[in-house]
């Protein structure tokens, strides 16, 4: 029978909304057992969140003010002596999960299986490789224990259940490395939505041509409760912060409604988006690959189509 | 000697159009073109600025894989990497193995620094650095767009859902590349015939003691499910009408 633990997500006390995928991944497993680890200086919260999540039949904490910034060094050693046992060890394909996975993996001398969007069995799973173009499907031999990260983007969040699950303390004996300190973290800046679990998102390329014009995206997603994200030359031209990357190397979303605006539609780019419901893109080349995925396309200059929309939307309120 | 180890490993270029086999058993590589995984790129390249600013004196550049990897390595060495190792192997090598390799490497050659790319751009893993560091017992430092090494620390900037970690890692330790953290050289023509003298070692995985094995199999390849193309709208009003119907807007 399948055994999965999972490691639980969670920023300022709240468990993050990946975890609930993972668990909703998990579950697909037929009859698994699914456990849920949480890393914290005061778990309590967090776990009470993730012992109410549908399918969940056990909490355990580890409670250390070492984990109050979680670092892959310092949990790893801890998560693997509390995988012992597992059949499975789940994470989300967050930057969180992406570094700490994999040197859960190597302690246990297990194989990861990175971003997995399906399940077919306990031992057979699908996962995208080069950025998309392509999905493999991978085996494990039946016994084999398996480190998994889970692609958020292909999973819904588990319901939460009005029964709780057990939680239980635990105080794993490996010592925490001294060798890696945590300095800071850019503080969350704004109270749009989440970029990675938005139900809208409104997303400027090159074209917006300078930060300050990036503004009028800000007023268009306000306007629509919406989130904004950015392609890398965005990005890369400081436009826009990296943490509104969207695509292979930045975050892979799935919402309801996705905007593009002035983006060419790279491979790379798409392969972030290609789970949104509803695709938009605005361009001025009738010839740009974005509007071969878009729903509806507009060949226009996003100068004039972005004041314009945000005023239709304003005054049909 | 204060050395970096760098990995490259030899991907199907970024900009070639990826297509599954019609009998699902791998995606077509005959003919193709293949390059340095943009990531290692941006490894060696700042491991060659760590050098020019004198806080390093060798840079060794490692890749895995069949013979024809050594087409990467001597880019890599034209690009200035002062030696390259070469392990040869046709088979199958997944992070954990790669992994294995490259730590017996760095029993061999005590690097301060091992720099690899945070993912290959073809298996789209993103374990390998992290892989290494856990069997090194070293500390990581994953997606980073900035790199400050200061006597035997490095202060690393890193790329995070939340925005931009730092964190501040002991030496020797492991660091994977983001896109951001520099922009790679171009390869001059004589910098290309100078690469040619410059060493090239080969080693097979047996003599490094590791024998790579498949734990994760390969059982078929599918092309991803296509979007249907959608309509074309004429103006913003009709895009409105469309969203607004749709209760999008
Ligand atoms: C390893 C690797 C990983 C990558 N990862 C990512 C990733 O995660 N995310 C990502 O986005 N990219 C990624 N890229 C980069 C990707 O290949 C493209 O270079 C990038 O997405 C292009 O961004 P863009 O569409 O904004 O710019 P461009 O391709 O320059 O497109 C700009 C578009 O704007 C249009 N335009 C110009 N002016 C206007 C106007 N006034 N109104 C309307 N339209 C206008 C143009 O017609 C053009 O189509 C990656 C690349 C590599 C090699
Ligand atoms: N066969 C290989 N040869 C050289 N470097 C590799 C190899 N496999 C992985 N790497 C390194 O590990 C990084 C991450 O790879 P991956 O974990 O496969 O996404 C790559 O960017 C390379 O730097």
């Amino acid at each position: 029978m399948s055994k999965i633990l999972i490691v639980a997500e969670h920023q300022g006390g709240k468990l993050n909304a990946a975890t609930a995928k993972c668990v909703h991944c998990a579950s697909q497993i037929s009859g698994a057992e699914i456990h849920i680890a949480v890393f914290a200086s005061d778990p309590a919260a967090v776990a009470a969140d993730a012992a109410r999540l549908a399918g969940v039949s056990k909490v355990i904490t580890v409670a250390n003010p070492q984990h109050a910034n979680p670092m892959a060094a310092c949990i790893a050693p801890q998560l693997a002596e509390l995988a012992q046992g597992y059949s499975h060890v789940f994470g989300p394909s967050t930057t969180f999960g992406k570094d700490l996975m994999p040197r859960v993996a190597a302690l246990l001398d297990a194989p990861q299986a990175s971003d997995i969007m399906a399940v077919e069995s306990a031992t057979r799973f699908r996962r995208p490789i080069y950025a998309g173009n392509a999905i493999i499907t991978v085996e494990v031999t039946p016994g084999t224990q398996l480190v998994a990260t889970v692609r958020t983007a292909s999973f819904d969040a588990a319901q939460t259940s009005t029964s709780a699950a057990a939680i239980e303390g635990a105080s794993p004996s490996a010592t925490l490395p001294q060798h890696t300190r945590f300095v800071s973290v850019s503080a969350a800046r704004s109270d749009r939505p989440d970029l990675q679990t938005a139900k809208k998102v409104v997303s400027g390329g090159r074209a917006l041509a300078s930060a300050d014009n990036f503004k009028i995206l800000y007023q268009l997603a306000d306007r629509m409760g919406a989130a904004v994200g950015a392609s890398r030359a965005a990005v890369d031209a400081g436009y826009a912060p990296n943490d509104m990357q969207v695509g292979q190397t930045g975050k892979i979303i799935a919402p309801e409604l996705y905007m593009a605006f002035g983006i060419s539609g790279a491979i790379q780019h798409l392969t972030g988006i290609k789970d949104a419901r509803t695709i938009v893109a605005i361009n001025k080349d009738p010839e740009a690959p974005i509007f071969e995925v878009a729903d509806y396309g507009l060949v226009g200059d996003l100068f004039h189509v972005v004041p314009e929309l945000e005023k239709l939307i304003a005054s049909n309120g | 000697m204060k050395r970096i180890l760098v990995s490259i490993k030899r991907v199907v270029d970024y900009n070639v159009r990826i297509r599954v086999k019609p009998d699902g058993t791998g995606v077509i590589t005959d003919g193709v073109k293949m390059s340095v995984n943009p990531f290692d790129e941006i490894a060696l390249e700042e491991a060659l600025r760590i050098k020019e600013k004198g806080l390093a004196e060798e840079i060794v550049a490692v890749s895995i894989g069949p013979a024809d990897c050594q087409q990467q390595l001597r880019t890599a060495l034209a690009m200035g990497a002062d030696r390259a190792v070469h392990v040869q192997t046709d088979a199958a090598i997944e992070p954990g193995s790669a992994a294995k390799l490259m730590l017996k490497l760095i029993e061999r050659e005590q690097p301060m620094l091992a720099i690899l790319g945070k993912q290959a751009i073809d298996d789209d893993c993103n374990q390998t650095g992290q892989m290494l560091a856990a069997l090194w017992g070293r500390p990581q430092a994953t997606f980073a767009s900035k790199v400050e090494i200061s006597g035997d620390k490095a202060q690393v900037t890193r790329e995070v859902d939340a925005g931009l970690e730092v964190l501040e890692v002991d030496l020797p330790a492991v660091i994977t590349t983001d896109l951001r953290l520099n922009e790679p050289r171009y390869v001059k023509l004589p910098d290309i015939m100078k690469a040619k003298k410059k060493p090239l070692e080969t080693v097979e995985p047996s003599a490094l003691g590791v024998s790579p094995v498949e734990r994760l199999k390969a059982v078929k390849f599918d092309p991803p499910s296509q979007r249907s193309k959608g309509v074309m709208v004429k103006d913003v009003g009709e895009l409105f009408t469309a969203l607004r119907g749709k209760g999008l807007v």
